[in-house]
Formats: structure tokens, C-alpha cells, sequence
């Protein structure tokens, strides 16, 4: 054996790994936070921005760079609105402080 | 910045974003864990700018800017109800984003430090990347219109499921040929646009011919399938660009969907095949419409009311019809009359109530019920034997005792087992058949008293009684 790792397989095993870490993240997620953990995945998988960035940055501006462009509005859509609106619903499940009438049986 | 330093920045985000989902453990983590997120997605955004430092960075300001400033008006200005809608369009932005990301890199390989032509096993992965970005564009959108209900003017749209003759063939040809044109970009020696933008265009209409089949009670399970497919994407494009943060994250978000999928699935004892393909809902109104008069016992709000009021226990089973009537509120004042009467009140939710996974329950946070009232499915269904009256507000196959019956198409689908109870009060707006076109037993109890009437009216006139 000699030689140095193909950049993919490197790829692959970061992929393998991060499938098992995802798995059991997720299986220890409350249901009734579901909702929040969907819109919450939509802001992380929007970290596709960074191709986006790179897209975009040639200083020779040709259709590629503008699609580009259009890629980092797209991803800031959701990167901004996925965040903001996880955080606007995780608002709402902040427990109330108990008053006596609400306080149920 | 070396390359070194830029992949232990990203190292250092990719960790955030898996505390982001860790802290969804709890209510009372998650809201650092969503500043977790908000971390990781600064750094892995200020590390690729300063790579990039030289470049139009001022374009990619004004891009981010235009882009962050409707995100965070969407975010402010939309409704709870309408979340299912709004999850899908952002799906659809990242499947959009992917696509267009990989024609910048057929384009130009070198902007993203790569061989200038692609090789050949970035190719390949870039055809995933792509195909899979494509579909969830075009079936996000779809799942859009909807959950929108734009179906009344567009039949593309209609939350009935759409379906033709030969339709699966098609699709099976469609996909075939997708791939063929994906092997020849892989083989292909240079840019090789023409397949590239075939398979890409086959993928966008393929997006488009899988989602219309499937019908509206079975959107949770869509809308999981697509949260999945644009985690895959990201991670298709991460691949061919050798990003590892874009890896890890299209993973996570990936797996994240595809275990929503399955619990969705399961809470409806469908396969997940069964479900993609569609058609479920086609006999609706057919199934209805025959068989015998069976006669229901139908009551007033005034009626529910007094029953409720001279109960000890009351169970509150939400439905996809309190989300249409946005009763959250109403039946937030309702349940606090009820517990200054004395009446415990708790919620019971099952999990493919609504429209998408966890839809019930974020509507009864933003009516700020206390979320110890509110139960999931396993954890209150021994309850039921002992509570005097079940208020059902706009469900019906979760609590379809049909689902016990040997050859009924939900059997074995887990119900909230709502029968067991003293009393049932059913509101719905009218005898109509839930989502499956079957006909629900419960209504016809001796123990079970209709209230028709839009859920929010209904539970207003209640609430006016209780006075």
C-alpha cells in the first residue's frame, strides 16, 4: 500500500460518519419540537452557500458568476428565514411561568 | 487563509450544526441550540468570504443582503398555519441553489479549485449532486402549491392526488433515461453540456411527475422526503467540490428527513413506497356516497359545553380542520374556562396529525399552551379508559377505530384510541369522509354526539357558554 488517499474516499468517510452522528442526533429529538427541527434543517442544508460564494466570486463576471449570484440570494433566503422563523416558533415553547389558574391538575 | 486553517474552520462549524440538532432534544436547550446553528452558519460564511476576498465580493454583499432581507420578512410575517408551506419553499430554494451551483462548476471548475475540465469521478458526483437538487426543486414546488391550496386554479396543485394511466412507467422511463444522459456526462471527455443539461432538465420535470400523485394527508411524509433530498443534494455538491462542512451538513439534514419519513410512515402503518406512489385518496366521495343510512346522534355547542363543564377529564384531539380554522387560540381560552371549572385538560397528538410532523404542536405553542398538557400518541393512549369526554376538533383517520379491523385499508394503522372514553364530542364541518375516503365508526356511537360547524365558530360558541 502506498500512495496518498484519494480525496473522495477521505469524502466518503466523512459522509459515513456524519450519516451515523445525524442517525442518533435526530432519534433523541422530542416530537413536538418536529416542526422546528424541519425548518431548522432547511437554515443548516442553506450552508450550501459557501459553493454559492465561491460561484459567484470570479472577478470576470460571465453567466456562470451570475448564476452564481443568484445562488447566494437564494441560500440567504433560507439561511436567514429558516433561522429566524426556528427561533420565533422555539419562542413559543419556552415554558410559562406556572400561574396558579393555569396550573391544571 | 491556507487550506489547512479554511477546513478547520469549517471542522469548527459542522460541530455547531450538530449541536444545533442536538439541542432539539428538549424546549429548554433548543433555543441555544438554534444559536449553535446560527454560529456555525456565520463562520462557515465569514471563512468562504475571506477565501474569496479578492473576488466580487461585493456582489455576493448585495446578493446576501437582498436574500436575507426577504428570508427574515417571511420569517416575521408568517403565519403558524401556514409553516408546512413555508418549509417546502425553502426546500425548494435549496434545491435550486444546488442546480445552479453545479452549472457554475461545469462552467467554470477553476472558481471552486478545481481541474479545469472536471474530472471525471467529480462529474459523477456532481450529476448526483445536481439531479437530486433538481427534484427537489420541482417537487418542492409542487408540495407548495399544495399545502398553499393553490389547486382551485391550477390542477397541478390539487391536493387530490393526481394520477393517469401508465403513470409509474413513465416515471421508471424518465428516470432510466435521466441516468443515461448522467453515465454519458460522467464518460464525456470536456464540458459536456448537452447531457448535463438534459439530465438536469429530465430531473426538474421528474421533481414534478412524483409529487402530483401523492395527496394531502400523506404531505408529512412528502415534506420529510424532500427535507431528506435537499440535505442529499448538499451533500452531492459537497462532494464534488470536497467540502467537508457541506458533507456533514447534507448529511445531517439528510438523515434528519429520512427518519422523519419513516416515523411519518410508521404513524400511518404505509410503507414508504406505497406512499410515494401515490393515489391513496382517488375513491374519495365514491366511498361515501353508498352504503346505509346510519344515523348520528348531532349536538349543539351549548350541549358540548354543559357536558364538558360537568367533566372531570377532558382529552383535546387537534386535527389538520383546527389548523384550516386557525382555532388555536380559541381553543386555548376554551381548555383555560374549562380549568377554572376544575376540569383537567390535557391534549393528545398524533404524530401525522396536520400537515407536516409537528404541526399540531407548534399551533398549540403559539396559543401558549403549556406544553405539559400536551401528550404524544404513546403516552396518553392508556389514558382515554378513564377520561369522561374526548373534544375530537377536526381529525378523523387518527381516531378511526376502523384501523382495528381485519381488511380495512388503515389497518393497523396506530390510532388515539379516543372510542375508550366516556363521552366523545366530534366537531367536523360535515359528515364528509376524512383524507383515506373511509368512513369513521366513531361518529356513529351511542356514546358519541356530533358538533358540525367550522372548528374556530364552534369553539367560540363553546367558550360563550362556559360563561
Amino acid at each position: 500500500m502506498s500512495g496518498t488517499v484519494d480525496p473522495t474516499i477521505i469524502n466518503l468517510v466523512v459522509f459515513v460518519l456524519a450519516v451515523f452522528v445525524g442517525y442518533h442526533v435526530i432519534w433523541n429529538v422530542t416530537p413536538a419540537l418536529h416542526t422546528p427541527l424541519m425548518s431548522v434543517t432547511n437554515a443548516i442544508s442553506s450552508v450550501i452557500i459557501v459553493g454559492a460564494i465561491l460561484a459567484a466570486a470570479p472577478t470576470e463576471t460571465d453567466f456562470g458568476s451570475i448564476l452564481g449570484v443568484i445562488a447566494v440570494a437564494l441560500a440567504s433566503i433560507n439561511v436567514a428565514g429558516g433561522f429566524l422563523v426556528t427561533q420565533r416558533m422555539l419562542e413559543m415553547f419556552k415554558r410559562k411561568q406556572p400561574k396558579d389558574k393555569e396550573s391544571g391538575k | 487563509m491556507s487550506a489547512n486553517q479554511l477546513t478547520l474552520w469549517y471542522l469548527i462549524a459542522s460541530v455547531c450544526f450538530i449541536l444545533a440538532l442536538k439541542g432539539l432534544s428538549s424546549p429548554t436547550t433548543a433555543r441555544r441550540g438554534n444559536l449553535f446553528g446560527v454560529i456555525g452558519m456565520s463562520i462557515a460564511v465569514l471563512t468562504t468570504l475571506a477565501v474569496v476576498a479578492r473576488g466580487r465580493v461585493d456582489l455576493i454583499l448585495i446578493a446576501m443582503l437582498v436574500g436575507g432581507s426577504v428570508g427574515a420578512i417571511v420569517a416575521r410575517r408568517v403565519q403558524m398555519t401556514q409553516m408546512p408551506e413555508l418549509v417546502a419553499a425553502m426546500h425548494s430554494m435549496v434545491g435550486m441553489a444546488a442546480v445552479l451551483i453545479a452549472i457554475a462548476v461545469v462552467n467554470n471548475p477553476a472558481a471552486f479549485g478545481e481541474h479545469d475540465p472536471l474530472p471525471a469521478g467529480n462529474r459523477l458526483e456532481l450529476f448526483i449532486g445536481t439531479f437530486v437538487g433538481a427534484i427537489t426543486f420541482s417537487g418542492s414546488v409542487i408540495a407548495f402549491g399544495k399545502l398553499a391550496g393553490l389547486g382551485k386554479k391550477f390542477r397541478l396543485f390539487s391536493s387530490a392526488p393526481v394520477v393517469f394511466k401508465g403513470q409509474h412507467l413513465l416515471n421508471l422511463a424518465l428516470a432510466l433515461v435521466m441516468i443515461g444522459f448522467g453515465v454519458a456526462f460522467f464518460l464525456a471527455p470536456d464540458k459536456a453540456w448537452t447531457p448535463f443539461l438534459v439530465m438536469t432538465a429530465i430531473a426538474f420535470v421528474l421533481g414534478v411527475l412524483i409529487i402530483i400523485p401523492i395527496g394531502g394527508a400523506d404531505m408529512p411524509v412528502v415534506i420529510s422526503m424532500l427535507n431528506s433530498y435537499s440535505g442529499w443534494a448538499a451533500a452531492g455538491i459537497g462532494f464534488s467540490l470536497n467540502n467537508s462542512m457541506l458533507i456533514v451538513a447534507g448529511s445531517l439534514v439528510g438523515s434528519s428527513g429520512a427518519i422523519l419519513s419513516y416515523i411519518m410512515c410508521k404513524a400511518m402503518n404505509r410503507s414508504f413506497f406505497s406512499v410515494i406512489l401515490g393515489g391513496f385518496g382517488a375513491a374519495e366521495g365514491s366511498a361515501v356516497a353508498g352504503g346505509e343510512q346510519k344515523t348520528v346522534r348531532s349536538g349543539s355547542a351549548d350541549d358540548a359545553a354543559f357536558l364538558m363543564a360537568n367533566a372531570e377529564s377532558v382529552i383535546i384531539v387537534p386535527g389538520y380542520g383546527l389548523a384550516v380554522a386557525r382555532a388555536q387560540h380559541a381553543v386555548k381560552e376554551m381548555a383555560n374556562k374549562l380549568i377554572e371549572k376544575g376540569v383537567s385538560v390535557r391534549y393528545a397528538i398524533h404524530p401525522v396529525a396536520g400537515r407536516m410532523p409537528g404541526h399540531m404542536n407548534v399551533l398549540l405553542a403559539e396559543a401558549e399552551v403549556p406544553y405539559d398538557q400536551v401528550f404524544e400518541m404513546d403516552d396518553i393512549n392508556n389514558e382515554f379508559g378513564n377520561t369522561d369526554v374526548v373534544l375530537v376538533l377536526g381529525a378523523n383517520d387518527v381516531v378511526n377505530p376502523l384501523a382495528h379491523e381485519k381488511g380495512s385499508p388503515i389497518y393497523g394503522m396506530p390510532i388515539l384510541e379516543v372510542a375508550k372514553a366516556r363521552t366523545v364530542l366530534v366537531n367536523k364541518r360535515s359528515m364528509a369522509a376524512g383524507y383515506a375516503g373511509l368512513d369513521n365508526p366513531l361518529f356513529y356511537m351511542d356514546k358519541t354526539m356530533m358538533v358540525f360547524g367550522d372548528a374556530k365558530k364552534v369553539v367560540e360558541d363553546i367558550v360563550k357558554a362556559l360563561d
